[in-house]
């Protein structure tokens, strides 16, 4: 034996990573890299037009099909865009949450699925604590399911809402987001989603798009993670080691850590602000005024850093501590427009799951 | 017909110990070896002895009954899970003629009474049981066992196994006091401080993935800490054996530790040489096992370390589970996967097929070595007077594992599906055919283990 010469020699074959095998049925969304590119503007597109479709017409999409909302989170703004979105497109829903089921008896993730199934729902929005749930619901069920946040994994709804509303304000000529377009419901309605209902690789080149805060943590961050950089977008990530391992850049191309929140602030023409999970910190101890010295998006930061970005806001926002109450209700936030835009994602979603002939 | 011998003819002998690899016949009577001779020259299998059982091994290798120093039987306690009896049958079906069981039981094997529990005919074993019994009460990890009381009843090591040692001065008497009662401390090396609520590697596909990670450290750190107290306690001779290395680092430290002339052995499970974090896939729970599959720079240094030779012994780390708990989200899923029946299929399809180790070295990291490092006396080696525990085998044949066939009760494996090398044609223990692959046609009766596999064909 020769115990030094153990740095570089054979290149030996070894067995090749499996296959994935999901989703098993088309209708699912159980990550945004379940959409192609193409699958993301018929996403986008379906969404405009069921926005601004009659709802009487609306409502016989889906008529009386059945559709189980699955939540072992609590969830105030997925949960209700979702069974809006569905009831919207005619749908009947039902919602099964943790506290309120025989979950609470110890049923496994599988039986209730298959439970549900049993009941006649055709699809299931599952809302779940632990990464990967999606995974083992869809192997178990075979139904359409679509993930409304699983763990610390991932909410590709979220994303593509936060695409929607990216583009909403996107000018393309001159590369950035404008704030200012918020709040004008005529030009929505004559241009409703601006000029990029069709998207491609090059539609947000040249643009940075900025995640701060608790990136670890954060399902929204991994989602848009996985999308903005397919379209051509520079993805920063701003935090503290803690919230933001190293590993977190090396994840895609496309994807940075700048951890000066200025700096990046500078650079970005949309941020999307995170907040603390303190559910999952797990014994993580945080100096948290020293996190909001670093981290937090003040007006003053904003006016000097990024006056021209779009601000962004996955919620629930904690007032005073990601941000202040200022910027959220300044005139840059986009937040609220984001629940908005929710339904309209989600309703073509759910038409996805339910019509896409698993 | 009452079989007290058994002649193995017309088959290669390969037995690393002894240092042979030529054509032999062997002849086994009354849980020996009675006679290695050359083809056709064995001198006490003619005559009148019409008890003789004979085995045509043209083709095939005859080699020493591999050898597993590290599985779960689940038994006392867990027996949805697994067996004494369908977990050494499994051990058979894969060539294995010894096992040593470890004692993370319910309840915890601490005492010399669980110990011979465990050894009793009433289990059913196929093959023999070598329990590895609790270094601490219940393995808390607070008081040290009596070691001379479990030695004697038959405890061939102590280990907290899944509970690592943590506190330095409990490792040290653990240390001292199985090194006077002549015993092999084994640990499971995890700081695990630094792993809770961890469910794989750390690195890049933990993050992708949403799961918390177990950073390589957590293992290398505490092998180092044990290392270092192997050499502080040099005088009293300790023996320290490393489970399941699965980092670059720890087997650095291993390598280290030997060039300082400390006794520190290590295994590698086949897992960690052919697998990696990508393996997890989509939170496939058949990928999840703690050490966990980690980054391919650690699995690349597993091999080199096999193929170097520090690696002392592979071992499987069999660790049964009931279909439903592993059916479950992916950090809720228990950790573990079985190995008994593919250790040697695919020890011989990639280090032997692929990366050229001669058959030889492989056989003995299965057989010798572990045999060697635990003190099993008359085993993994089959010279005159030695046990009869042979494994008889195709080197050449390829086939493909299939979980649902699998002798275990437990189906949990990421190997499913795969193609292996090397078919067990025989498994002889102490004198007694454990297993027969039954698609050659061959008919035995006779013993339990017989009966089940007439039953299986």
């Amino acid at each position: 034996m020769n115990p030094t010469a153990t740095a570089t020699r054979r290149t030996l074959s070894t067995p090749p990573a499996p296959e994935s095998s999901f989703p098993y049925n088309r209708g699912s969304l159980l990550s945004v890299l379940d959409l192609s590119i193409e699958g993301v503007s018929r996403v986008l597109r379906r969404a405009t037009e069921l926005e601004f479709m009659n709802p009487i017409r609306r409502n016989t999409i889906l008529a009386k099909r059945r559709l189980a909302l699955l939540f072992y989170e609590s969830s105030t703004r997925t949960r209700t865009s979702f069974e809006l979105a569905a009831k919207a497109l005619g749908a009947d829903t039902t919602l099964v949450s943790s506290l309120s089921s025989s979950i609470e008896k110890g049923e496994s993730l599988k039986d209730t699925g298959l439970t549900l199934r049993a009941l006649g729902a055709e699809g299931i929005i599952l809302r779940h604590n632990s990464s990967g749930a999606a995974w083992l619901l869809e192997a178990s069920t075979r139904l359409p399911v679509v993930n409304a946040g699983d763990g610390m994994h991932e909410h590709p709804t979220q994303a593509l809402l936060d695409l929607r509303t990216i583009l909403a304000h996107f000018d393309p000529e001159t590369r950035t987001c404008q704030p200012e377009r918020i709040n004008r419901p005529a030009e929505r309605v004559s241009r409703p989603m601006g000029p990029a209902t069709t998207v491609g690789s090059d539609t947000l080149a040249g643009v940075t798009i900025c995640i701060v805060g608790d990136i670890l943590h954060s399902r929204v961050a991994r989602s848009n993670m996985l999308l903005l950089p397919r379209l051509g977008a520079r993805v920063l990530l701003c935090g503290p080691k803690e919230l933001l391992p190293e590993q977190a850049a090396h994840s895609d191309p496309g994807i940075e850590i700048e951890r000066d929140f200025d700096a990046a602030l500078r650079q970005s023409q949309a941020v999307i602000m995170l907040r603390i999970q303190a559910e999952r910190l797990a014994g993580l101890q945080l100096d948290l005024d020293e996190y909001k010295a670093r981290y937090q998006l003040t007006g003053q930061r904003l006016a000097v850093h990024a006056p021209s970005a779009l601000v962004m806001h996955p919620g629930p926002i904690i007032r005073g501590m990601e941000i202040t109450a200022g910027v959220a209700d300044g005139p840059q936030s986009a937040i609220l427009e984001q629940v908005t835009n929710g339904v309209a994602i989600r309703m073509a979603v759910i038409e996805r799951a339910l019509t896409a002939g698993g | 017909m009452k079989v007290t011998a058994i002649a193995i003819r017309g088959g290669h002998l390969i037995d690393p110990a002894a240092g042979v690899d030529a054509l032999k016949d062997i002849l086994l009577k009354d849980g020996r070896v009675a006679e290695i001779a050359g083809p056709g020259k064995l001198k006490h299998a003619e005559g009148p002895h019409t008890e003789i059982e004979s085995l045509d091994a043209t083709g095939l290798v005859i080699a020493p009954g591999l050898i597993d120093i590290h599985v779960h039987l689940r038994e006392p306690g867990q027996g949805y899970k697994e067996t004494i009896a369908t977990g050494t049958a499994a051990a058979a079906a894969g060539g294995f003629t010894a096992v040593a069981a470890m004692p993370n039981t319910i309840p915890v094997n601490d005492s010399p009474e669980i110990t011979r529990w465990m050894q009793e005919a009433e289990r059913g074993a196929a093959i023999r049981v070598f329990p590895i019994a609790a270094a601490t009460r219940g393995s808390k990890g607070e008081a040290i066992n009596d070691y001379s009381a479990l030695k004697a009843a038959g405890a061939i090591a102590v280990t907290d196994d899944g509970h690592p040692i943590l506190k330095d001065n409990i490792m040290r008497e653990t240390l001292t006091g199985a090194a006077r009662a002549g015993l092999s401390v084994i640990q499971h090396a995890e700081d695990t401080r630094l792993t809770q609520g961890a469910s794989m590697n750390l690195g890049r596909v933990s993050f992708r993935l949403g799961l918390r990670g177990m950073p390589p450290e957590a293992e290398s750190s505490l092998v180092e800490r044990d290392i270092g107290l192997v050499a502080e306690l040099r005088e009293a001779h300790p023996h320290l054996h490393v489970a399941h290395t699965s980092t670059a680092a720890a087997v650095a430290a291993v390598r280290q530790a030997r060039r300082n002339g400390l006794r520190v052995t290590c295994e590698v499970a086949p897992h960690h040489f052919l697998l990696t974090e990508e393996h997890v896939g989509l939170y496939n729970t058949h990928a999840k096992m703690n050490p966990p599959l980690r980054s391919a720079a650690d699995r690349d240094a597993m091999i080199e370390a096999i193929l170097d030779g520090v690696i002392d012994a592979i071992a499987t780390d069999h660790a049964p589970h009931a279909q439903h708990e592993k059916e479950v989200e992916f950090e809720h899923a228990p950790n573990g996967i079985t190995g008994l029946e593919t250790a040697l299929g695919l020890a011989l399809k990639w280090l032997h097929g692929e990366w050229k180790m001669p058959l030889g070295r492989v056989l003995s990291l299965m057989s010798a070595q572990p045999a060697a490092l635990l003190g099993l006396k008359g085993r993994g080696t089959l010279t005159v007077g030695s046990y009869a525990d042979v494994v008889v085998f195709d080197p050449k044949a390829e086939w493909t594992y299939r979980a649902t066939e699998s002798k275990s009760k437990a189906k949990n494996t990421p190997f499913d599906g795969w193609t292996m090398q090397g078919r067990v044609q025989w498994t002889i223990s102490e004198g007694h055919i454990a297993y027969a692959n039954s698609e050659k046609g061959i008919a035995v009766a006779g013993s339990e283990g017989r009966a089940e596999q007439a039953n299986h064909a």
